[in-house]
């Protein structure tokens, strides 16, 4: 009797799996978007968002990321890290070729890493600060020795990242003025196929891609559209199938997304997970009192912003490590919307009224309401704000010299804290001339110690301790806003199968993507 | 021979006065707050000290300004524009890649405008007191108080997105692989909104401009002497009136050929043209200094040479107008 029955059982979960997991149909062209128009497709050479959407399916990294953050094989097809975390073994992966017919070999990670990413590439050399020697043992097996143990060490190969360049076309000559640059030549699934700049950027499949039966679409066309409702429109009449996180506007995503047939996901976000802040001028001026800059955070009502002007996408922070990235302290006291406290606050410092200059972020729409909506909230606690419109060269140069009250922005978090969270906050990353490291001008020599030690303890439960603490101080400091953790989300038509799977989305997402139609 | 040596003169100002445009222009542009280096360092998303140094040095901009200066003069005196810091392609090429969008683009609308506007003038002043010609003007006194941008965002939403009859965006069907005859048919389809977009405002001024000069040419004497010789009223409008009142529209078409380059910032925006008009704005945004100077350097020849035409224009279709007046 009972036979029977296990059997039934079997073949109902048997079918219900079948249901759900479809057999890919190879064929296709998927037409999709890339804004703003990429300066160039060679992903070791620069490093920002439009080139790593497009060459992100050319070029290849030795590891990719789930949208957990765990590390799974790409150009590695396994690895080993000895018992006092300095020694990194990869076992690469045999048979892959360069676009160019030439072979992948450990010679390439070597020259990739230890001479390419030296000298070009600002957030590798980082990383490779820790790293003390880079060997081939064979033709197929690489090893790393670290200089000490780095926490994030395996988080940061990702392709765009840590981009795995040809060795035979690069050795011995200028990277930056290489004819070879034309066409770019990688591993990846789909090959540089044509750039009419303004129109269109057009890759082809890789008919030797190593992966059996990969890719599944024949190419993919880049379309090139500078205006946003035209963007919109593009995917309205049928024309573009997928729009990748930020190539419209947020006023256009409910109406985009409730379209017939259209899917949305917020996943294929996590390894970037924006995190949107509000610099606050430590310095001098009020934003220099703790207590002022406390108040800011009572005054604000992040939820309002993330459900009205961001359509409900997003999470409201904690404080200043994000939801993704890990060791995230649980324990404390959230800064809610609270307008009374915020003027207590202010009342106990003696503030006079002194007003506060304002920088919005000019990235669109969404960016300048934003700004409205907190200079209304800090107004009603009593703070007189004066928003200081600029474009994306005047805004680079205002924070380049430290010449604001409160000023928005965004940073990735790179997946782990001593990557893309401690830059903001480390007073050795005090400089001027750049957007992006601590512009604020938090100087805290208890914290500089914890973050510095958290990067290099070993293993992961010793470093969980020191992160805990640190976000006590900072959460209690307050050297920046945190405002919210951006939802960026791709929308795409139902019978495009398999994008979104993996935590940098789209930028890699093609590889296993397939059209049902 | 009067006129090339007209020619000639004129030829040899306009150097002078494109230097001139050079080296003002230069300094302008260094007046804008932010650097190229930091705004690429930007774009990465992540930049160390390092980083800003090697493209400053790349570019030359850790040099004197006056160094600088010399370096970009004497380059453009060899026809050399420099390189694009962003686009990483030498300035002429990608200015010679981007104009013929642009010249066909404003070139349709010039036409466009030109035909249309002066047709439908000399139609409402032959009907000045008609239903009609008052219609035309009333549709002419629209198309000149409306924003272009709402103009180019209705005519998609009806034409492409309701009617789905013409492409919203882009110069060709991409991956269409077209040749030939198809290709010419495709770029026309393609070219319909964005030319009529940019064309409506001048269209109506042409069509005010026509309308009225010819019922100031009406009451001239010599269309007495016409009329009262026994002409036909159509040969007296084409001949007398429409001749007579041209030359006020030549004038504004000068102006308006000129200024084709950069009026089409928006338009080319709004429709994805690939033109020069987009080009500028993204320099500009990006501050590639280079790139933006080349393109100010091309728009400046274009409305020196239209403005030389203009002039030679005018001699043809009134004699009376000499040298040096």
């Amino acid at each position: 009797m009972k036979t029977p029955l296990a059997l039934a059982v079997t073949a109902a979960a048997l079918s219900a799996t079948f249901a759900f997991a479809e057999e890919p149909k190879s064929g296709g062209v998927i037409d999709t978007i890339v804004q703003p128009e990429p300066p160039g497709l060679v992903l070791g050479m620069i490093q920002n968002a439009p080139t790593r959407t497009v060459a992100g399916n050319i070029y290849e990294g030795l590891l990719r990321y789930t949208t957990d953050l765990e590390p799974i094989p790409q150009l590695a097809e396994s690895w080993e890290v000895s018992d006092d975390g300095r020694t990194y073994t990869f076992h690469l992966r045999e048979g892959v070729t360069w676009h160019d017919g030439e072979p992948f070999t450990a010679e390439d990670v070597v020259f990739s890493a230890d001479v390419f990413h030296r000298d070009l590439n600002p957030s590798a050399r980082a990383v490779l600060q820790h790293v003390e020697s880079i060997e081939a043992i064979d033709e197929h097996t690489v090893e790393f020795t670290l200089a000490q143990p780095f926490g994030p060490f395996l988080i940061s190969f990702e392709a765009g990242t840590f981009t795995m360049v040809p060795k035979h076309i690069y050795e011995g000559t200028d990277f930056r003025d290489n004819d070879a640059n034309r066409p770019p030549i990688g591993t990846g699934p789909f090959k540089f196929d044509n750039w009419d700049r303004g129109t269109v950027i057009q890759l082809v499949k890789n008919e030797d891609y190593y992966e059996e039966g990969l890719p599944y679409l024949d190419g993919i066309n880049w379309h090139i559209i500078p205006d946003g409702a035209s963007r919109a429109v593009a995917f309205e009449n049928g024309t573009v199938d997928v729009l990748p996180n930020g190539t419209v506007e947020n006023f256009d995503i409910p109406r985009l997304s409730s379209m017939d047939n259209v899917c949305m996901t917020e996943e294929g976000n996590e390894y970037f997970s924006p995190f949107a802040m509000l610099w606050m001028n430590n310095r001098e001026g009020p934003t220099a009192d703790k207590r002022f800059r406390q108040a800011v955070m009572y005054a604000m009502d992040r939820e309002f912003a993330r459900d009205v002007l961001w359509n409900g996408l997003g999470n409201v922070p904690l404080s200043a490590f994000g939801s993704n990235a890990r060791f995230q302290n649980d324990d404390l006291e959230p800064y809610d919307h609270d307008p009374e406290k915020a003027r207590e606050l202010l009342d106990e410092m003696g503030y006079d009224g002194e007003p506060v200059r304002l920088l919005p972020l000019p990235y669109g729409e969404t960016w300048t309401r934003w700004a409205e909506a907190v200079q209304q909230n800090l107004r009603e606690v009593g703070i007189e704000v004066e928003t200081e419109a600029t474009d994306v060269g005047g805004w680079n140069q205002r924070l380049n010299e430290w010449d604001y009250d409160l000023a928005f922005t965004y940073l990735y978090q790179y997946g782990d804290p001593a990557l893309g969270i401690s830059r903001t906050y480390l007073s050795d990353n005090i400089e001027k001339g750049s957007p992006w490291n601590n512009v604020e001008g938090y100087e805290n020599e208890r914290v500089d110690e914890l973050f510095e030690e958290a990067a290099t303890a070993y293993p992961e439960s010793e470093r969980e301790e020191l992160y805990h603490e640190v976000q006590e101080i900072l959460h209690e400091d307050v050297p920046v806003g945190w405002l919210l953790e951006l939802g960026f989300p791709t929308i795409y038509r139902c019978d495009v199968k398999d994008l979104v799977n993996s935590s940098v989305g789209v930028n890699e997402g093609f590889r296993d993507a397939w059209l049902d139609r | 021979m009067l006129y090339a040596r007209l020619i000639v003169m004129r030829l040899l100002k306009a150097v002078i006065v494109l230097l001139l445009i050079v080296i003002f222009n230069f300094f302008l542009i260094q007046m804008a707050p932010g650097d190229p280096a930091a705004i690429l360092a930007g774009e990465a998303g992540a930049s160390d000290q390092e980083f800003i140094n090697q493209l400053r040095e790349r570019f030359g901009l850790d040099q004197p300004l006056y160094v600088q200066l010399w370096h970009y003069v004497s380059g453009i005196v060899m026809l050399d524009f420099g390189y694009s810091y962003r686009l990483d392609m030498p300035v002429l090429d990608l200015i010679l890649q981007r104009l013929p969008a642009t010249l066909l683009l404003t070139g349709a609308a010039f036409v466009l405008s030109l035909t249309l506007g002066i047709i439908a003038g000399a139609l409402a002043a032959a009907r000045v007191k008609k239903p009609s010609g008052s219609l035309i003007m009333a549709l002419a006194l629209v198309f000149y108080a409306t924003p272009l941008f709402w103009v180019a965002l209705m005519a998609v939403v009806l034409f492409s997105v309701y009617l789905d009859w013409l492409p919203a965006y882009g110069m060709v069907t991409v991956g269409a692989g077209y040749t030939g005859l198809a290709l010419v048919l495709d770029v026309a389809k393609h070219l319909v909104l964005p030319a009529t977009t940019l064309g409506l405002f001048f269209m109506a001024i042409y069509t005010r401009m026509t309308r009225t000069s010819m019922l100031d040419a009406a009451q001239q004497d010599f269309v007495k002497t016409a009329r009262a010789k026994g002409l036909k009223p159509g040969v007296i409008q084409r001949r007398h009136i429409l001749r007579n009142a041209l030359l006020p529209i030549i004038t504004l078409a000068g102006l308006q050929a000129g200024q084709m380059v950069g009026g089409a910032i928006l338009t080319e925006t709004v429709f994805a043209w690939p033109g020069i008009g987009r080009l500028m704005y993204e320099a500009l945004m990006q501050r590639d200094y280079n790139l933006l100077l080349g393109i100010f350097f091309f728009s400046a020849a274009l409305v020196i040479v239209f403005n030389i035409i203009t002039d030679l224009v005018y001699r043809l279709a009134d004699p009376r107008i000499k040298e040096g007046t």
